[in-house]
């Protein structure tokens, strides 16, 4: 082994620990990373026995949910993400303005870090249903009559409404959390200097801690989109069969009509989604080098 | 940051930070305004956990109860007793608890050695690795179950906690490297040095003297990946059919479900989420403020 090493690395002898260190998940990743990866592509690309075919993409697409789910799952994406930075900002910037408790700011804003898509769905089912908390306090306070139907299979956008809050409420603490971390690579004499001289704080944002911060939105934006296109069980829990995503589809399909074919077009569907989004973010914020930490 | 090379005393008076400036209306009015936005998003978080919780220990027959009383008359416990008493929640709940112990124990074998290398060793290629951890963290996992599946079923591995855990792992992997190789990182190098010149072995350096130090984030690293696994509704309603842990559990029975169950189902998952987001309050920052980049 030892002479062996010295012979191939020349004159240095290599020092073979990291390597030996990365193999076990490198080995993990190329068995439940990269061949199930590639198996998505394959099976998309066969029928249910095994003969390549464009079949199971045309299922996919002859079917009168693919619409539907699509323009569903990117209705959802495009409202939840701007108001999802909105927040997280504004709660990253609380946090960096060290008030008084800022650990307990910081602590309760990422609760739902650790909280189930389903849990978090049925939360707010528990506030949107007929004769729930929201029509409770709305009624008491006589700002309507008689309680507003939120969950209603009807009206398509109360119930995007709906999912957007608890989507908001759920997932904006990962994107806070990056954000929070940029800014506290944000040296405070640069926000000083501008307050200085008489910066507002949107001007204070907009100037000199968005461009600072890209890094980190880069980061941000990207992970939560991504986690965004997957939108599963806040959707089932609130509109039920009101409307249909694409992960819906794809378990659908897969538990229910068996067939593993169909499925694996629609997970590779959100893949092919999920690289675009990623290179759109990569394109739009683009990072410097001298950016990169 | 760095101190500065003028007396403190000079520089105040050329140039007095904002925070030392005179307490105009303005500025008070400005600081209500912070703990204003504060504490508004605070409540946005907290308000509907709290919800949840009395919905949750809300008598059933009182759970349609109009207008409802905001302060809980009395904790009923009736709900919660039902549901677990549901038939397959309790093995369900266990599914759950030990496919994450499989996943942490399998997540952290595989990715602390690698996070240790990347830590403590300067190697070829270990930018490309961690690209490749970094991206695929950036990766829709959960639908690599779908092929998974597939795989599971020749391996005669569908429908077990082990099938689960597997895929949680790969789901979990990212994370558990990137914090680890955090944790290793803060953890200077000298003290591992300085125990091998006195005569350790590096390994025996490793387990003395580095591993007692990392052990606080370790532990929250294994906390949060266990944490991961436990929220995992998608791969494991593809992954399980008569086995399922209690969140696919939960969902198979959603749509059919009185409320009051369903707000006890969202209940028993929450509470390991409060519980675990609590102990691993101080990592939080660390563990995510490392992982951005």
């Amino acid at each position: 082994m030892t002479a062996h090493t010295v012979e191939y690395t020349g004159k240095r002898k290599r020092n073979w620990a990291p390597y030996i260190l990365l193999a076990p998940s490198l080995l993990f990743l190329v068995f439940f990373f990269a061949t199930p990866m590639a198996s998505a592509f394959v099976l998309a690309l066969q029928t249910p026995d095994g003969a390549w075919s464009l079949e199971s993409i045309q299922t996919m697409v002859g079917d009168a949910n693919f619409t539907r789910a699509i323009s569903a799952t990117l209705t959802l994406v495009i409202i939840v993400i701007p108001f999802q930075l909105a927040l997280a900002m504004a709660m990253a910037l609380v946090v960096n303005k060290r008030l008084k408790g800022t650990s307990l700011w910081l602590y309760i804003y990422v609760l739902p870090l650790a909280i189930s898509e389903l849990a978090a769905g049925i939360v707010w089912v528990s506030i949107f249903t007929q004769k729930g908390w929201l029509n409770s306090i709305l009624e008491t306070l006589g700002i309507v009559e008689r309680g507003i139907i939120w969950q209603s299979a009807e009206s398509y956008w109360t119930l995007i409404g709906i999912i957007v809050v608890a989507e908001m409420w759920r997932a904006t603490s990962i994107m806070m959390i990056i954000l929070v971390a940029g800014l506290q690579s944000i040296p405070d004499e640069y926000t000083e200097a501008a307050e200085v001289y008489g910066a507002t704080l949107w001007q204070r944002v907009r100037r000199v801690i968005m461009p600072m911060l890209r890094p980190s939105l880069q980061v941000a934006l990207i992970l939560r989109i991504v986690l965004a296109i997957q939108v599963f069980a806040t959707a089932i829990a609130l509109a039920g069969t009101g409307l249909t995503v694409m992960s819906q589809q794809t378990i659908e399909w897969a538990n229910d009509i068996d067939n593993d074919n169909v499925a694996a077009a629609w997970a590779g569907l959100m893949l092919l989604m999920s690289i675009i989004a990623t290179i759109g973010v990569l394109w739009l914020l683009p990072v410097k080098d001298e950016q990169q930490v | 940051m760095t101190a500065p090379a003028v007396p403190a005393d000079g520089t105040q008076q050329q140039a007095p930070p904002p925070s030392r400036r005179k307490r105009t209306p303005r500025k008070v009015l400005n600081t209500f305004l912070w703990y204003a936005s504060a504490v508004l998003m605070a409540a946005f978080i907290i308000v509907p956990i709290y919800l949840i919780f009395v919905s949750a220990t809300t008598p059933a027959d009182a759970t349609y109860n109009y207008p409802k009383s905001l302060l809980p008359e009395g904790i009923d416990t009736d709900n919660i007793q039902k549901f677990v008493n549901a038939s397959g929640v309790i093995d369900a709940f266990w599914r759950s608890v030990i496919a994450g112990v499989i996943t942490v124990v399998l997540a952290l074998g595989i990715g602390a050695p690698a996070g240790y290398a990347i830590a403590r060793y300067v190697f070829r290629g270990r930018d490309g690795y961690r690209l490749v951890v970094l991206s695929t963290r950036a990766f829709p996992i959960v639908i690599l179950s779908i092929p998974l599946a597939v795989t599971f079923r020749n391996f005669g591995i569908y429908d077990t906690v082990w099938g689960v855990a597997l895929m949680h792992t790969a789901l979990a992997l990212p994370f558990a490297v990137l914090i680890t190789s955090s944790v290793f990182v803060s953890i200077p190098r000298e003290l591992e040095e300085a125990a091998q010149t006195l005569g350790c072995s590096p390994a025996r350096a490793f387990l003395r003297v580095s591993l007692p130090l990392a052990l606080p984030g370790l532990t929250a690293a294994a906390i949060f990946t266990w944490v991961l696994s436990w929220n995992d509704v998608f791969a494991a309603a593809v992954l399980t059919l008569r086995n399922p842990t209690l969140p696919a559990r939960i969902l198979t029975s959603l749509t059919q479900a009185s409320l009051p169950w369903q707000f006890a189902a969202a209940f028993v998952m929450l509470v390991p989420s409060l519980i675990v987001i609590f102990i691993i309050r101080r990592y939080l920052l660390g563990l995510w403020g490392r992982v951005v980049k």
